[in-house]
């Protein structure tokens, strides 16, 4: 591969397509301006509530995101201080629950009730919603030159949808019993035999099954918008093979998300009907729960659940990180100055880790008793992943290499994923070995893994994402000196919190423990209060990004057309010819004025025979 | 090797006319594979995608349960599902005698058809809704024994999702007027279309793995 600064001639996989004579730009421009115009005279509820512009219905994603994050720390915070110290009565909590937290003291059923809210919240909306729902409602239409998603009105009722899905959610903590303890997946019979298998089963639980039965819906319709919209509006010339990284990323997961999430949806129905009509699908024969006999149930299995909740669990996980992904690949390119390093070997990364994600959801289940065969079946699956993500970290690292970096706040947060998504990465090798595992499931070693990979490399990208597009959706930048300090805060302190995980994990400190009173686990008590200090500080952070981030909404410096000197569509200027003659990465390229050249360029006449030479040279490169 | 990469021009897309604009406006009809004509057409493609794997999960927790123990009890189906199969598999052919018509130019046959469908489809679903009401006068309930719950909840399933269709089939039986003046409802039909065939397909797959399992 030759990613060759001096010649810079590497097309994004471009072809040498050529816009027919017949596009003229006054068409388009006349188009355009129809297609808006009727839009701007709506009423306040049409226009900001109840909006099918997909760009509105982006930024309503991203803030009902970004309070669902705000919500879920919280509840970190809560869970923190009660592992760090057990005794400590935290003043107001009884306020929030009297049951689950009497005196302020909060019980182990309430801890559990906390961590199954906060994975909940967490993974489904903030790290499904913000990065996928979000950002690509706000950029996928500019990104492919289209005027609009394929589906507004279906794209309204998505997004509504999901508001009401995370209402039911929250309202659980207003319930007899508070919300579900039975954590973000729900395993039967717990989750499938009521109020007596605890406090949070009842109402609680019911409430977490139709919030996410909704949340599927949500997600189900926003998929279909997305690959439809990406299918069919994408501009002339946009061909595949064109579209930035970001596109193929929110693409590639949308159809996961249809995939995954009709069967987690299937799964929510069977579970509800186990609960509430009778039915034995989850609920095996003979069970003793709180010291009674289950009667009106028998033969069922709740491998059953666990095969089907990880058939979407797996895929769901793609679904956080591939975004983030493609913003990193984005703003690699961008902030080096360079075309991104084998950019069809990042789309059909992107396609692998789609694909096998599929595959994989045994491994979740390594100790459930699973035939060893089967075990190694997944083992090896698993590890196969390993294949294309270690070729999009290598191909980042490739993009970088010699390139005149910008280290704008964006840039650090891209690096920052990076670094983070290798050091939760490389522990998914040692959990993808049945024996390994075996020791370390149900360990902090595990929360270890998927707070760095998912939960923290998502962030990175959802932050980098905000830094990076605020002044394309907001008209204006963001505080660079602020966002600089805040990245060396989360930096810093995501590894604080997360690393010395890995040590308890090995140690064997268990997770879900409400408190660790084992003797055993006593000489890692410090650790335990050196970690809950680290994510207060963590979280308190955030509040610098939070106060940038409203701030720079009405203070901050007014952003020009394209402040980043960036390739794609989403920074051309408004209006004009959405038809696309190059790849998305043209950065350095030899023979122009400037060193970017955005998609939208025509080609200049003589130097079109150059740029085919030069194709042709890529072409070879590429296919040797 | 430099390869031409083809692409429609804007006129055939569509954007000549705002068609890649705003809803419903005029003249969308005019070019070949325009964007305006294409998406529903996809968005049903992939609509169906994501059907069938909810279907899918349903049917593998059905193997699987079945195979669990000795409680998975084969229930007689009710002859009645015999007769909806069929009304099902009429209504697919009316629906498509009604677009032939449409694409003829013949109003009337083309309404005709299309209230037939609609007529079969609402049959359909009232002769499922007697199945249901035998089993239950059998004593045969949702919760009885695990073969039966799953009958109950496909049947359910199937029956949730063609009633989707059988609203398209009302709108377009109420605006058939203007859609055999070929001002708009095209798109709709042919979606409309695509969709009811599928849940013909997909009630055929339904009705065998019952037979054989349930």
């Amino acid at each position: 591969m030759a990613a060759c600064p001096a010649t810079g001639r590497r097309m994004g996989g471009g072809r040498a397509a050529r816009v027919p004579q017949s596009v003229r730009s006054s068409d388009m421009a006349k188009a355009s301006s129809e297609s808006v115009a009727p839009q701007v005279a709506q009423g306040f509820w049409r226009k900001y509530v109840f909006s099918t512009d997909h760009q509105i219905i982006g930024k309503q994603y991203y803030f009902l995101a970004l309070f669902a994050a705000l919500v879920a720390m919280f509840l970190s915070w809560l869970m923190r201080v009660h592992l760090a110290w057990p005794r400590l009565a935290i003043p107001g909590l009884n306020a929030l629950s009297a049951s689950g937290a009497p005196a302020g003291l909060m019980t182990p059923e309430y801890y559990l009730s906390l961590l199954t809210v906060h994975g909940t919240l967490m993974i489904f909306f903030v790290l499904t919603t913000a990065p996928q729902a979000g950002f690509g409602n706000c950029l996928l239409p500019a990104q492919l030159g289209a005027e609009r998603m394929a589906f507004p009105r279906l794209n309204m009722l998505s997004f509504w949808l999901t508001f009401t899905s995370l209402g039911v959610l929250l309202a659980s903590f207003f319930v007899r019993g508070g919300p579900a303890i039975s954590g973000w997946t729900a395993y039967p019979p717990l989750s499938a035999l009521g109020s007596i298998t605890g406090p949070g089963e009842g109402l609680g639980q019911s409430l977490w099954i139709i919030s996410i039965a909704l949340f599927c819906v949500a997600s189900l319709l926003g998929a279909l918008n997305f690959i439809t919209t990406t299918l069919d509006l994408r501009a002339p010339g946009m061909t595949l093979m064109r579209m930035p990284l970001t596109a193929w990323a929110w693409f590639v997961t949308a159809i996961l998300m249809l995939l995954s999430f009709a069967v987690l949806l299937a799964a929510c129905v069977l579970l509800m009907l186990d609960r509430v009509a009778g039915t034995s699908f989850f609920v095996p024969s003979g069970l003793i729960v709180s010291g009674q006999m289950i009667h009106g149930h028998a033969g069922g299995s709740p491998l059953l659940w666990e095969h089907l909740f990880w058939f979407f669990g797996h895929p769901e996980v793609y679904i956080a990180i591939l975004p983030a992904m493609g913003v990193t690949s984005h703003l690699l390119s961008c902030f080096a100055r360079k075309p991104v390093f084998g950019y069809r070997a990042m789309v059909w990364a992107t396609i692998a880790i789609g694909f096998l994600g599929f595959l994989v959801w045994g491994h979740h289940m390594f100790v459930s008793g699973m035939n060893p065969y089967s075990a190694f079946a997944f083992a090896v699956l698993t590890v196969i992943i390993a294949v294309p993500s270690a070729v999009k970290t290598f191909n980042w690292l490739g993009t970088l290499w010699g390139g005149r970096l910008r280290l704008t706040t964006a840039m650090l947060f891209a690096l920052g994923f990076v670094s983070i998504f290798v050091s939760g990465g490389l522990s998914g090798i040692f959990l993808a070995e049945p024996p390994v595992d075996v020791q370390l499931h149900a360990t902090y070693f595990v929360v270890a893994h998927f707070h760095l990979v998912m939960g923290m490399a998502a962030m990175f990208g959802i932050f980098s994402g905000t830094y990076f597009w605020f002044p394309k959706m907001f008209g204006r930048m963001m505080n660079e000196t602020l966002g600089k300090i805040h990245f060396i805060l989360t930096f810093v302190g995501a590894y604080c919190v997360f690393m010395p995980m890995y040590f308890l994990g090995m140690a064997g400190n268990v997770r879900r423990y409400a408190q660790f009173v084992d003797p055993y686990l006593q000489p890692l008590m410090p650790l335990q209060r050196f970690i809950t200090v680290a994510a207060l500080g963590l979280g308190a952070a955030q509040f610098l990004f939070i106060f940038n981030l409203f701030w720079s909404l009405f203070g901050g410096k007014k952003a020009g057309e394209n402040p980043w000197q960036a390739t794609t569509l989403e920074w051309a200027t408004p209006g004009a010819a959405r038809a696309v003659y190059r790849g998305p990465y043209e950065y350095a390229v030899a023979g122009q004025e400037q060193d970017f050249v955005m998609q939208n360029a025509p080609d200049a006449g003589p130097s079109r025979a150059r740029k085919e030479a030069a194709d042709d040279n890529a072409d070879q490169i590429s296919n040797a | 090797m430099t390869t031409q990469t083809k692409f429609p021009t804007l006129e055939e897309r569509g954007f000549g006319d705002g068609g890649n604009g705003g809803e419903g406006s005029a003249g969308r009809s005019a070019g070949g594979n325009g964007t305006a004509l294409s998406v529903g057409p996809t968005g049903i493609w992939i609509a169906m995608a994501s059907i069938t794997m909810f279907f899918a999960a349903f049917t593998s927790a059905m193997v699987v349960r079945a195979g669990l123990g000795a409680d998975w009890t084969r229930v007689a189906l009710p002859r009645i599902l015999y007769l909806n199969t069929a009304m099902l598999l009429a209504s697919s052919v009316t629906l498509e005698l009604s677009g032939r018509s449409l694409r003829a130019a013949r109003e009337g046959p083309f309404f005709g058809w299309l209230m037939a469908t609609a007529a079969l489809g609402v049959a359909f679903l009232a002769g499922q809704l007697d199945a249901w009401r035998e089993l239950a006068a059998r004593g045969v309930y949702l919760a009885t024994n695990p073969a039966c719950s799953f009958f109950y909840l496909l049947t359910a399933a199937h029956g949730a999702h063609l009633a989707g269709g059988l609203l398209a089939l009302f709108y377009l039986v109420a605006r058939h007027r203007r859609i055999a003046r070929g001002a708009s409802g095209q798109t709709i039909l042919k979606v409309t279309t695509l969709y009811w065939h599928f849940m013909d397909i997909l009630w055929l797959y339904l009705f065998l793995m019952l037979a054989l399992w349930v």
